[in-house]
Formats: C-alpha cells, sequence, structure tokens
C-alpha cells in the first residue's frame, strides 16, 4: 500500500522564540528551522512500515517556501521515496491555514490515491491540531487522531488513541487519515549515507497558482504579543519556610 | 449571537468543570447558549447541562454511534446543526480537538483552536510558540469554529431557579468509516488534572516508578491531583495521561509543585498560568525556577517526605 506523510518546516524546538516588538509577528530570520517533531515520527511509522513490507511507497509532501526543501529531503533520508513541494508563498513568515493545506494535501490525495496519510498531529509553531482532521473531513475518509499504536489488519488500522483519561483504541477502514502522538516511535537519525542518496531521490515541485486552489486566509493575525511574563520568585532555605510562605503569603494552603 | 456549545461527556455524565468554564468563556457572545449533549443513551448529562448558568437550551442526541466520541458520526451531526448558529464552542479536550476540526472542513470554515480569550464576536487570543506568544486573530467566517482552553476560565454556577428545556435533536446516518473497539481507562480516586486546585508533578529528577511513589503520596496527602512531565513518563514512572505540557494536559491550579522538573518550555506551556508555582530541584540553575514563585533548591528525596509529614 502506499502512504502519503504530509510535513511541515517550523522552527526549531530548541529555539527560544522572540517576539517581534511591533506585535507584527515571531522573529523568524536567521533562527534554525527544522523537520516538525510530530511529522519527524509520522515519517518514521511510514518508513516502518515499508520495512516490515506493509506499504510499497512512501510519499512526503510539504506546502510553504521553497526552502522547504530541506525537511522533504530530511524525510528521504530517513527513507521516503519521493517528495513534492507546492510552493505556495516565497514568505517564511505566512503561515499556510490548516484549511488551505488540507484542501492542497485533498488534490494530492485524488491524483497519488494514497491508502493511509500519516500526519503530525500538530505543528509546534501554530499549535493548532487541526489539518489531518479536516483533511479527513474533505476527503469523507475516516480518522484516527493522537495515536500511539497502529496495526494494519484486513485492510482497517487499528488505532490506539491519547484520550484524556488513558487510551482509546479504535479500527478505521482503508483508506483513512492518522496523525500521529510522541509515543508512537523514536524516529530514527539520519545517516550521512543516507543523506547523500536522498540527494538522488525525485522531489517534484509545483507552484501553488498550478493547482488553482484559494488558500487565502480565513483568520487575519492582527497583533502577536508576548504572554505576561511572572514576576520573580522568591528562594526559601527549608520545608517550614516555605510552609509557612504558602499559608500566610500566597494563602494557597 | 447564537452560540452552541459542545457538552464533554465521559461515560454518560457530563464532565460538569469543562462546560462550566466553557459556558464562562463564552459569556460575552450573549444572552443565551444552546447545548448539545451526544451520548450513547441516557439523559443524565442532559440534565446536569440545564441546570448551569447561561443555558438557554439542551440539545440531546442519542445514539450508538455517539457512545465512544468517534469524530465521524459527530462532526456530521454538529454540521447538519451548524445552520441556526454564529458560533459553535466546544472545550479543547482530546475528544473535541478531533471532532471540530473535521466538522469545520465540513462547513468550511476555519477552526480557532485552544482561544483563551473572547474579544468580540469575531475576534479571538489564543496561544501559539509553545505559549511563548500570544496571537490575536480576526475571523471572517459566516461561522465561527472555536475550542476553549478551559483552564483559564472560572466555572459558572448552577441556575437557581427552573432547568433549561431539553429537547432531542435527530441523528444523522453513521457514516461507517471507524468503530469502537476498546478503552483502557486510568481508574483514580484523585481529582481530575485539569480541573484540580493542587497538581503535584514529578518529573526525571525523582528517578524510578517506585520514588515517585512519593510524589504520589504528597499529593494524596494534600488532595491534589498528580502530574509528570514528558521524561517521566516515557521512563516509565508515570501514566502518560498524567503528562502535562504542549503535548500533554494544560493545568491551571492554584498551587503548582514541580518536583525533580527541568522546566523545558513544552512543560511550561502546560503549566506556566497556574496561581503559585513551587518548584523543587538540586540543579539551581534549572529554567523552572525562572516562572516559579517559591524555589526550594534541594534534594527532593528528603524534602518531599518532610513536606508530606508537615503538610
Amino acid at each position: 500500500m502506499k502512504i502519503l506523510v504530509p510535513v511541515k518546516r517550523v522552527i526549531d524546538y530548541n529555539v527560544k522564540v522572540r517576539v517581534r516588538m511591533d506585535g507584527s509577528g515571531v522573529d523568524l530570520a536567521n533562527v534554525r528551522m527544522s523537520l516538525n517533531p510530530f511529522d519527524e515520527i509520522a515519517v518514521e511509522e511510514a518508513v516502518r512500515l515499508k520495512e516490515r513490507g506493509i506499504a510499497s511507497e512512501v510519499i512526503v509532501v510539504s506546502i510553504g517556501v521553497a526552502q522547504a526543501r530541506d525537511v522533504l529531503r530530511t524525510a528521504l533520508a530517513m527513507g521516503a521515496d519521493r517528495a513534492i513541494l507546492i510552493e505556495a508563498t516565497v514568505d517564511v513568515n505566512h503561515d499556510i491555514e490548516p484549511l488551505a493545506v488540507a484542501k492542497i494535501l485533498a488534490r494530492i490525495v485524488r491524483q497519488e490515491s494514497p491508502d493511509l496519510v500519516i500526519a503530525g498531529k500538530q505543528a509546534i509553531d501554530n499549535d493548532m491540531n487541526a489539518t489531518g482532521q479536516m483533511l479527513a473531513g474533505l476527503l469523507g475518509w475516516g480518522q484516527a487522531t493522537f495515536a500511539s499504536a497502529l496495526q494494519i489488519v484486513d485492510g482497517n488500522a487499528i488505532v490506539t488513541r491519547e484520550v484524556d483519561g488513558g487510551l482509546q483504541t479504535i479500527r478505521v477502514r482503508l483508506p483513512a487519515v492518522m496523525t500521529a502522538d510522541l509515543r508512537l516511535n523514536e524516529p530514527r537519525y539520519v545517516s550521512l549515507p543516507n543523506i547523500m542518496k536522498a540527494k538522488k531521490k525525485p522531489l517534484e515541485e509545483h507552484a501553488l497558482a498550478s493547482l488553482g486552489i484559494d488558500a487565502s486566509p480565513r483568520l487575519k493575525v492582527v497583533r502577536t504579543v508576548e504572554p505576561p511574563q511572572r514576576g520573580a520568585g522568591a528562594r526559601v532555605a527549608s520545608v517550614d519556610e516555605l510552609i509557612e510562605k504558602l499559608k500566610n503569603e500566597a494563602g494557597v494552603i | 449571537m447564537s452560540v452552541l456549545l459542545l457538552a464533554e461527556v465521559n461515560n454518560g455524565h457530563l464532565v460538569v468543570d469543562a462546560v462550566a468554564k466553557a459556558l464562562s468563556a463564552l459569556a460575552p457572545l450573549g444572552d443565551g447558549i444552546d447545548v448539545l449533549v451526544m451520548v450513547g443513551e441516557g439523559d443524565s448529562a442532559a440534565r446536569q447541562a440545564a441546570r448551569l448558568d447561561g443555558v438557554r437550551r439542551v440539545l440531546l442526541a442519542q445514539g450508538d454511534m455517539l457512545a465512544h466520541g468517534l469524530a465521524e458520526p459527530a462532526a456530521a451531526l454538529i454540521a447538519s446543526l451548524a445552520a441556526g448558529y454564529t458560533h459553535i464552542a466546544a472545550p479543547a479536550t482530546a475528544c473535541f480537538r478531533n471532532i471540530l476540526p473535521r466538522a469545520a472542513a465540513l462547513l468550511d470554515v476555519m477552526v480557532i483552536t485552544d482561544v483563551i480569550a473572547i474579544r468580540d464576536a469575531a475576534t479571538f487570543d489564543r496561544p501559539v510558540y509553545a505559549g511563548n506568544a500570544v496571537q490575536t486573530v480576526v475571523s471572517d467566517d459566516p461561522i465561527r469554529l472555536l475550542t476553549i482552553r478551559t483552564s483559564v476560565f472560572h466555572a459558572v454556577g448552577e441556575e437557581k431557579g427552573e432547568a433549561a428545556p431539553i429537547e432531542a435533536v435527530p441523528t444523522v446516518p453513521d457514516p461507517q468509516l471507524s468503530t469502537w473497539v476498546e478503552d483502557s481507562t486510568v481508574v483514580s480516586e484523585r481529582p481530575e488534572l485539569t480541573s484540580a486546585r493542587v497538581v503535584v508533578s514529578g518529573g526525571r529528577g525523582v528517578g524510578s516508578r517506585e520514588r515517585f511513589g512519593d510524589i504520589v503520596k504528597l499529593a494524596d496527602r494534600i488532595g491534589a491531583a498528580v502530574g509528570a512531565s514528558r521524561a517521566a513518563v516515557d521512563l516509565g514512572y508515570a501514566p502518560n495521561d498524567w503528562q502535562v505540557g504542549q503535548t500533554g494536559k494544560v493545568v491551571a491550579p492554584d498551587l503548582y509543585f514541580a518536583v525533580g522538573i527541568s522546566g523545558a518550555i513544552q512543560h511550561l506551556a502546560g503549566m506556566k498560568d497556574s496561581r503559585v508555582i513551587v518548584a523543587i530541584n538540586k540543579d539551581a540553575d534549572a529554567p523552572i525556577f525562572r516562572v516559579a514563585d517559591y524555589a526550594l533548591v534541594g534534594d527532593l528525596f528528603s524534602i518531599v517526605p518532610e513536606l508530606t509529614a508537615k503538610l
């Protein structure tokens, strides 16, 4: 079976985000960018399915600026077979909304006819947690979100999901959309030889305009500010002093 | 304004805290909110919802396909009810993070997740970048779909007078794309993590599953919920539904104890709105101390039992 994995180029999760003073957004100039960590898990799962002989081909797709080629090459080095880049903007500050991304992905799904789409649970920049669900809705496919375990049995995906209060297992008829949670797997490191091999793997590029999809934003971001900062705290020297302060100063116990 | 709130239901019972907090978040939008209760069978959740302040009427949808929170039938039902509403909202629980974006796609509108403030009918604040920035967004969509980060709102109370009317709504055909197999729920006598007044969390520094028992003892002593960092969960010290952070639960209790937790940004994203934060860590340079109101540097293996004995 064929697996499609959407991946996103985001600010590296170790970078301390700086909010611009004028409220116009987050400073992305000269900041380290990487493959979204949840997407890394999605790619890993797809590659493992291929290694177990369950998947025949793994296609990775990214939608955004031309620099997203880098994260596609990373995914190819992890073991994906080929990549598709949809160049949707030239401005790194322009985040394409999940609804638009889902519409573009739906088009690619109709062209490529995968049996399973594995996306990350959320992107760590916009923290939306919506694209996979929207894609499933647009396609009329079943969905299995926040997956921590996956089995393919007789044309179904048996997926264990992380929900509030524990775990839930569901069976979803293929084709379907799944989104990966952190505990699904531990992504591999890419080796230098695999990085070199990835350079020879096919990477198609298309301009968004050629698809004729309206990707204009529905949400206008009018302001981005730093969250209120907490005041400096106090060091306490002992358990007794801590209890005294919690009782008499903070009044919380 | 006409608002539909989707009620969080667990085993046929209303999750009152989440629904009551979402009701107070939505109060600025107008004078009467309809609440949709989706359950397998029974009307106890609907009757609980009908008593909450600000509820105009309760819509009750019953059917086997709605019993386990499967996204496909629930999103189809929500989309079928959307025509009469300007806003459809839900608490940002795992259940509705799953369902609402699908419903939004069916309606061809964006979803606005984790809303922390409603400024007017079209303008909302939401955290981005693991809570390191707050965005104000304006929605042009004809109907706004929101999930509410309930931890930052106070719960509404119960109506003193008559309960709101309950009306049955017809369900839509089950698309039969997925089926429920089983739940493995962690049974807990403790307060629920996201609504507890006090949370005691342990991290990598706790060292082992056995020693995590000290964290649990402290929590039980003071009637607190138990939380954990991702590291503690990955190391097997604690079950994963205790995880607090960007990829776990977001909490904002009156008092949060971070024990043996370094304070990575992904963890801070889940707890930095707590009213009072206490950090106990042997590393005086741990980033957790930058957000802590009270910092105790020292060996948690002696501090935690002492604290448990003295509280």
